[in-house]
């Protein structure tokens, strides 16, 4: 097939379609990652280049937990969540949020130095070997003709429209839900409201943690765990944000849908690496061309 | 009558002499190793501080300038057989070329700040993945490799140094690096100086004060980038004559990229010295880390990176203008005891 | 020197600036007052180059300059100071007055020369090492001043120089803006401080609302029943007269 001059592989439109399936289901995990990235991004008004390692330390946990204790990855959710949730919480409450005097890039090169700190931790202690949650419904699942999918990936798509539903339901009707909203649109006001501004950060931090925990639970049957797992991790997740418009939900899960799509079928024409550059491509295009993305609010 | 500006110019010298003077002084091979390496980190900071120490601009994927001069630097050899002395004039073009291209893209886009730093990360993310797969260009994950002249007489011919004779053997790849970097001192050092230097630092400040002053901040960051990117692909030149190798990896992967940034930031970024200082600094702090703790918990990878990660963000958090804010804060309190009595 | 022609500047559907016209001829101070929020700093940046109008133009010196860049502007002569100041905090007052001078002279030496003389002036003499981002108010309104003199400029734009003054350093900037003047440098104001306003301008222009209202000396405007209006409410010119407040 032969598009702008390159010679491409030519696929039926059920391989496409089939691969555009495949997207959907991983998109709804970079649509969760990007939750607590866009989350963090939207309360605190900080870029955090930790996220992509909090991934992968959640990864991990869950990983032992079902190599150690046998825990199922699904159920593993109930532990590693609030521990996310706590781990996020002390992080930025007593790290992160000291940087938070001057230029935003500094606390950017903080979440940096936070990301590399837990990087290679995590290679000291774990090593550089690659982990693998095995489940023994794996490879069961359902049959849609043009695709087949496997339980891992129904419960990815299902698990992450549930936690963003109840995501939302928690911004929307509970007191620290608004108070998270009234300091995200306007802190001052909202410290002089008697919100206590620092533990609101925290909180925020700490549910965009638990939200990557989820993910990576929800990744754990089919996704092997090493430490550099969450770099990779990372610069889709900054690319759903800025897609999907930094701070909005709605474009955190539309964003990861195209994401994922655009990735799978990326990989499809170009071959594994070459799909990575349509995610470079794409986030520098939007950062150029719209920086709002697409529900994002002008600053 | 010594005054702070004729003690820093001493202090300069005693410096620079001291490091041309090491390989005779110092015999442990270890530790010329130790500030050879130092010296070529100093040299990654040294190219980033001018783009974001002096224009305030924070690149996230100064890979980008290093791979882009290796890769130049060792193609041309392998495959055309060129002269390194040719190609490496061709490999800071090059570097040169690729930051005109972000840079023009970037700043006539208006990207600032954290957007900033994160576009030149996917860019050299998408470089990366390139490298890897015009294999047809770049021999791929394969990498380069640079065949290796034994013959002392082809060695500057070659710009090879292992098989040059007992000195240059010994003391050459040494002598380049510390040439190149004090290439990266006298731009920094003009960059002090000059008109240009004062008109970067302005839009560093404060763009738009910096515009009504007359002065264009697109020409500016433009003039920065491309003088960071020639400085940062020195040190991509030494790489591949050093180390006659080259891969996606090495070339374009975070690892360089973060080390330019540890240098700059924890020495003091918009100095001279900083990334020298902050080189220094985290490689004896990693030297030690490997002795110590390493020794203690068995010699596993990623301790000292752990180490760097944790003084990076100390720095951030206490002392932002680096380890030479700290020393004129040390040297104020000293000048001021001393010259207590002449105020 | 400085023509305005009917300068209309809107956002979406707020216009910010309608249909304004100013001189200022060569040699002269003229003021810009009005209330709050009446559009005088948006008219600055039209004029200065940080915001393109959507109609009407911009002459100086018989040369169209609207909608030009900032940077251009200054070097055709004209410079503006900014209303919330812009010190370059990093760099000494000597390095951010050189910043100023370096827009005519090249060497460093001679603008780091050049920005003492300046400072002089303004009166940072003895300040000149101390870092910008630690003076008082009145420091770095200073060395904004001095930075836009520094470049040499034929028409100098004062947004509120004085606010956050005492009456001292009022008193002071204001014979300091009289001997810019005389040393031939023409000066378009935006002030409050109406003592400076009266003191200083050959004329001035009222903008109320977007629009210039009024426009004469010092003395005709302060009488000018729309500006006490514009200023006091609606029907407060009437009260006055009623309550026997003379005018005269």
């Amino acid at each position: 097939m032969d598009f702008l001059g390159l010679n491409l592989p030519s696929y039926s439109l059920e391989t496409v379609f089939g691969s555009a399936i495949s997207g959907v289901f991983l998109g709804a995990i970079y649509a969760l990652v990007a939750l607590g990235l866009t989350l963090i991004y939207g309360v605190l008004h900080i870029i955090n280049f930790a996220h992509g390692t909090l991934l992968m330390l959640s990864m991990y946990a869950v990983f032992f937990l079902w190599s150690l204790f046998g825990i199922d990855p699904y159920l593993a959710m109930l532990i590693v969540v609030p521990g996310g949730y706590l781990f996020g919480y002390v992080l930025q409450r007593s790290v992160i949020g000291r940087t938070n005097h001057g230029r935003d890039e500094i606390i950017l090169l903080a979440t940096l130095g936070v990301s590399i700190v837990l990087e290679n931790v995590a290679l000291f202690a774990f090593s550089a070997n690659e982990r693998n949650v095995q489940v023994p419904y794996d490879f069961d699942g359902i049959d849609l003709g043009v695709v087949y999918v496997v339980w891992p990936q129904i419960a990815a798509l299902v698990g992450s429209l549930v936690i963003t539903a109840a995501l939302w339901g928690f911004m929307r009707f509970t007191d620290t839900g608004k108070a998270i909203r009234a300091v995200a649109k306007e802190r001052h006001g909202a410290r002089l409201m008697g919100i206590n501004v620092e533990h609101i950060f925290a909180v925020s931090f700490g549910i965009g943690t638990a939200c990557v925990a989820a993910a990576a639970s929800l990744l754990a049957p089919t996704y092997a765990v090493f430490p550099q797992v969450g770099y990779l991790f990372v610069l889709i997740a900054f690319t759903v944000v800025v897609l999907g418009g930094m701070g909005s939900f709605v474009g955190a899960l539309v964003g990861g849908l195209i994401i994922g799509v655009t990735e799978q079928i990326g990989r499809l024409y170009l071959g594994e690496s070459l799909g990575l550059i349509t995610i470079s491509a794409i986030f520098i295009l939007i950062l150029l061309l719209r920086p709002t993305g697409l529900f994002g609010q002008k600053s | 009558m010594m005054d702070s500006g004729n003690m820093q110019r001493i202090g300069w010298v005693v410096l620079i002499g001291a490091l041309l003077a090491a390989p005779f002084a110092i015999s442990s091979g270890r530790w010329m190793d130790f500030i050879e390496i130092t010296l070529f980190a100093a040299l990654l900071g040294q190219g980033w501080n001018i783009l974001g120490g002096y224009g305030g601009q924070y690149s996230f994927g100064h890979a980008l300038f290093f791979g882009t001069a290796a890769y130049l630097q060792a193609l041309l050899q392998y495959k055309l057989g060129w002269s390194p002395w040719l190609t490496l004039w061709i490999a800071i073009g090059g570097s040169v070329a690729v930051g005109a291209f972000v840079g023009f893209l970037s700043f006539r886009y208006g990207l600032r700040g954290s957007y900033f730093a994160l576009v030149t990360l996917a860019f050299a993310e998408a470089f990366h993945v390139l490298s890897r797969s015009l294999v047809t260009v770049t021999e791929g994950g394969r990498g380069v490799q640079l065949p290796l002249n034994q013959d002392p007489e082809q060695a500057l011919a070659t710009f090879q140094f292992t098989f040059a004779g007992p000195f240059l053997s010994e003391a050459g790849y040494y002598y380049t690096i510390l040439a190149f970097l004090l290439i990266g001192f006298a731009v920094t050092g003009w960059l002090n100086h000059s008109r240009f230097g004062a008109q970067l630092q302005a839009v560093r400040e404060d763009e738009d004060a910096a515009s009504a002053l007359g002065i264009d901040p697109f020409r500016v960051k433009m003039g920065a980038i491309c003088l960071s990117a020639a400085v940062t692909s020195l040190a991509g030149i030494y790489y591949v004559q050093k180390f006659l190798f080259v891969d996606p990896g090495i070339a374009y992967g975070p690892g360089k990229s973060v080390e330019a940034l540890f240098a700059a930031i924890i020495g003091g970024v918009g100095t001279v010295l900083g990334p020298l200082l902050g080189s220094a600094f985290i490689h004896l702090v990693g030297e030690f880390a490997k002795e110590t703790i390493g020794a203690m918990l068995g010699d596993r990878p990623g301790v000292d990176l752990i180490l760097f990660g944790i003084i990076l963000v100390l720095i951030l958090a206490y002392m932002p203008r680096g380890l030479v804010g700290l020393l004129e804060v040390l040297w104020r309190k000293f000048m001021a005891k001393r010259g207590g009595g002449n105020a | 020197m400085l023509e305005v022609s009917s300068l209309t500047k809107r956002f979406g559907g707020l216009v910010a600036v309608n249909g304004a016209s100013l001189t200022v001829a060569e040699g002269e101070i003229v003021s810009l007052i009005g209330p709050n929020g009446a559009g005088k700093t948006t008219l600055f940046a039209c004029i200065a180059g940080f915001l393109k109008p959507n109609e009407g133009s911009v002459v100086l010196d018989g040369r169209n300059i609207t909608g030009r860049k900032p940077h251009e502007i200054c070097r055709r002569g004209m410079v503006r100071t900014f209303q919330v100041v812009k010190p370059f905090a990093g760099l000494s007052v000597q390095e951010n007055i050189a910043v100023g001078a370096h827009t005519r002279i090249a060497g460093r030496a001679d603008a780091l020369a050049f920005a003492g003389k300046i400072a002089g002036q303004v009166g940072l003499g003895a300040m000149l090492d101390q870092s910008a981002g630690d003076l008082t108010v009145a420091g770095r309104k200073r060395v904004e001043l001095a930075r836009a003199l520094a470049t040499q400029p034929k028409l100098l734009l004062l947004d509120e120089v004085m606010a956050g003054l005492n009456a001292t350093e009022i008193l002071e900037i204001v014979t300091i803006i009289q001997q810019i003047r005389d040393a031939g440098v023409t000066i378009l104001l935006i002030e409050h401080v109406m003592q400076a306003v009266m003191k200083l301008s050959d004329r001035a222009y009222v903008l109320n609302y977007g629009e210039i209202i009024a426009e004469g000396s010092p003395v005709e405007i302060a009488h000018d029943p729309k500006v006490v209006e514009a200023y006091l409410g609606h029907g407060a010119s009437e009260r006055m007269k009623s309550a026997g407040v003379s005018n005269a």
